[in-house]
């Protein structure tokens, strides 16, 4: 679904991101982890054609998303806060998505019924703007709206940062569904390694824009990456 | 610990987002408030010699006096709209060792020194000079001016006591307005009264000490009220307001552009320097009155006529076109990930402006009071607002590279102004006066709109060429304009 194919980023001669080559199947939940700095943010911007690489080209469903705008029909995404029109109150914004993504108003409000339980009643129906939401009530609304419009690539970065215990088990059920039930490639970003392990299938560790590590999941992986992590100050 | 403080402060103000700004906006608000201390001085230092020269025989100390009263409550009016405690900035001193009456005396003190308080003296000061240059006896006139400056802080801290509580806004309403009612009625001499009061305290300066006694008062008052509220639900809390959603399924005939205009509306009304930028362009209506109920521009500067006759309709098309699409900069990187044409997102702006320009249009319509002349002339003036310059605009625009945040204050921000704000002044306001001038010289007086108009109508008919030359220019400045509206000031 996703060619990663030598993708570099500079900034003033300084490399951020270097990645050879990754190839993402159709239907895979890929992890994504890594040191802060380590370019997972600016990889995600690139795929989303955020940011223009230096070298190389992504492509999305055989789409390159530097030069055909194709990519966005299919493609969900949610990077941070500032994906949110924070003056609307979040089922306008919902509306919105959805008025962009084809959805009218009823289609909308019968896809955020199975949201209910993630939402845990903070976030439809509060009379409260987007800017006055708790930070993770934000990220809940930010998530949902990535969803909207049956996307068949879902981008997530740090979905999991600033939610509660139980909002953090429930998005990991909702993303494993995606994948797993109906399809969806997704892409997921995490310092916590044990969610990453939890929920998705394949894991590439990034440090300092290198590719590290890339591990299909497996029962062993989660004391992989802690000894990675626990171990390595410098690894050159 | 008062130096901590002050230090605090200093930093407050040195590294503030307006402190960072571009020169060019730098020296505007100078100037601004430089227009302010001067408009006071001048009335401060002439205001005496010109109170005697309109009234011969008069006491100026004593005309100023008498109208002091209303003048204080007029302040207070004034305050109670705009003046809040800024209690906000002691929530990260909250939880360090310091007491909280220090933290309350900060607070209050530091009010004692915003610009509400220091205005007056601008005026009290250089009065009070030129009082005891023209032989008022300096003890009383000092005296006086301490009186004053007790008033005026008196006045601050009276405010935060009454503050958001509107009956108390009501009850000096009504004293202000009865006061005049009583004086213009003859019924009772208000101004007398007043003016004898404030003449005691000149004549006897000692009398300003009882002053001191009602402002300790209102501080203790103040003081007391606030310790107990130092918390983080109760004084240091944010407001949060109840949205109302507004059905605007209204706006679903524009067809494809429906969901931008809906959020722009809400931007709009949401959000308080748009809702600025919107009401003012009400207020600009009102502007072609300077020009056109003065024959000096109609016999000596006619292109003058057709600067005002652009601003009546254009008021909103310029204030909130300049800023396309910064308004969006929050959100910008997100739109881009979304699937819709670029052109929609433009044409839902174009619409907007449009709609607006029309709506001030048909507002206009008394200035057929003026002359059929005046009117042709706000018409030309429409017509070139909504044929040219909404286009110019949406162009200009995609050189816009400051961040605008919305959240941020609305009155006098000047966020994401730059260099590009002032440039594009020259085509939306110059270029049509000079050909209106040409034409209107060369010509005859009737072609002098005709050609503005001409352009307008123009720009409409080739409107299709523009907007893909305009969207192209978006399309190609995407990366650079997501990057630059990430940079928060």
């Amino acid at each position: 679904m996703i060619t990663i194919n030598n993708i570099s980023k500079k900034y003033r001669g300084v490399e951020v991101l270097n990645v050879p080559n990754i190839d993402i199947p159709t239907g895979q939940s890929f992890g994504l982890v890594g040191n802060n700095g380590a370019g997972k943010t600016t990889l995600f911007n690139i795929l989303l054609d955020l940011i223009r690489p230096t070298t190389g080209k992504i492509t999305n469903n055989n789409i390159v998303v530097n030069a055909s705008e194709e990519w966005k029909t299919f493609t969900g995404s949610f990077i941070d806060e500032s994906f949110l029109i924070t003056y609307l109150t979040p089922e306008e914004y919902f509306d919105f998505i959805g008025d962009l993504r084809g959805m009218n108003k009823a289609d909308v409000k019968s896809f955020l019924s199975q949201f209910e339980e993630f939402f845990n009643g903070e976030v439809i129906g509060k009379k409260k703007f987007l800017r006055d939401l708790s930070k993770g009530n934000q990220k809940k609304a930010g998530i949902v709206a990535a969803l909207i419009g049956n996307p068949e690539v879902i981008i997530l970065d740090e979905p999991f940062a600033n939610l509660d215990p139980t909002t953090q088990i429930r998005l990991k059920q909702i993303i494993k569904n995606l994948a797993e039930k109906q399809g969806i490639t997704v892409l997921v970003s995490s310092h916590d390694l044990m969610h990453v392990t939890d929920v998705c299938e394949r894991i590439v560790v990034l440090e300092k824009g290198h590719v590290i590590k890339d591990i299909q999941t497996s029962q062993a992986t989660l004391k992989e990456l802690e000894a990675h992590f626990g171990a390595t100050i410098n690894p050159e | 610990m008062i130096f901590k403080f002050l230090s605090l402060e200093w930093k407050s103000f040195v590294r503030s987002a307006s402190f960072g700004k571009s020169l060019a906006v730098k020296i505007i608000m100078g100037f601004f408030a430089l227009y302010f201390i001067l408009s006071f001085l001048a009335i401060g230092i002439g205001g005496y010699y010109l109170i005697k020269k309109e009234l011969p025989g008069s006491d100026p100390l004593q005309v100023v006096n008498s109208f002091l009263l209303f003048a204080i409550l007029g302040d207070l009016i004034f305050r109670y709209l705009m003046q809040k405690l800024p209690v906000m900035n002691i929530k990260p001193l909250l939880t360090l060792p310091l007491k909280k009456s220090t933290l309350v005396h900060y607070v209050l003190g530091k009010s004692a020194f915003s610009g509400f308080n220091i205005l007056g003296l601008f005026f009290y000061i250089p009065f009070s000079i030129v009082l005891i240059k023209e032989g008022y006896d300096v003890l009383g006139v000092l005296g006086w001016l301490f009186a004053m400056i007790l008033i005026i802080q008196s006045a601050n801290f009276l405010n935060f006591l009454i503050n958001k509580n509107n009956v108390a806004l009501v009850g000096i309403v009504v004293l202000l307005v009865s006061l005049i009612g009583l004086q213009k009625f003859q019924i009772f001499d208000v101004v007398g009264l007043g003016g004898q009061m404030f003449d005691a305290i000149y004549a006897n300066p000692i009398y300003s000490l009882a002053i001191i006694i009602i402002l300790a008062t209102l501080y203790y008052l103040n003081f007391k009220q606030l310790r107990n509220l130092v918390y983080l639900d109760e004084a240091v809390a944010t407001k949060v307001k109840e949205a109302n959603s507004v059905d605007l399924s209204w706006a679903d005939k524009f067809g494809d552009v429906a969901p931008f205009i809906k959020n722009d509306i809400r931007l709009i009304w949401r959000n308080k320097r748009t809702k600025t930028v919107f009401l003012m362009s009400f207020l600009f209506l009102f502007y072609g009155l300077i020009f056109f109920t003065n024959d000096i521009y109609s016999t000596k500067m006619p292109a003058m006529l057709m600067f005002a006759a652009l601003f009546v309709t254009g008021g909103f098309t310029l204030n909130y076109g300049q800023f396309i699409p910064a308004w969006d900069s929050a959100h910008y990187k997100m739109l881009m990930t979304q699937s819709f044409r670029y052109r929609k997102f433009l044409e839902s702006k174009w619409v907007l402006m449009v709609s607006m320009t029309a709506i001030l249009y048909f507002l206009s319509i008394p200035y057929l009071y003026f002359g059929l002349d005046v009117f042709l002339m706000i018409t030309a003036g429409a017509i070139f607002n909504i044929g040219f310059n909404s286009l110019f605009l949406l162009f200009a625009g995609s050189f816009n590279r400051k961040r605008i945040d919305l959240n941020k204050s609305g009155f006098g921000n000047t966020q994401g102004t730059s260099a590009t704000q002032f440039i594009i002044i020259i085509p939306l306001m110059l270029f049509p006066m000079l050909v209106f001038w040409v034409f209107n010289k060369f010509v005859g007086h009737n072609s002098g709109f005709i050609a503005v108009a001409t352009i307008g109508v123009l720009g409409l008919i080739f409107k299709n060429y523009f907007m893909n030359v305009i969207e192209n220019k978006y399309i190609k400045d995407k990366h650079e304009m997501v990057a630059a509206f990430g940079k928060e000031e």
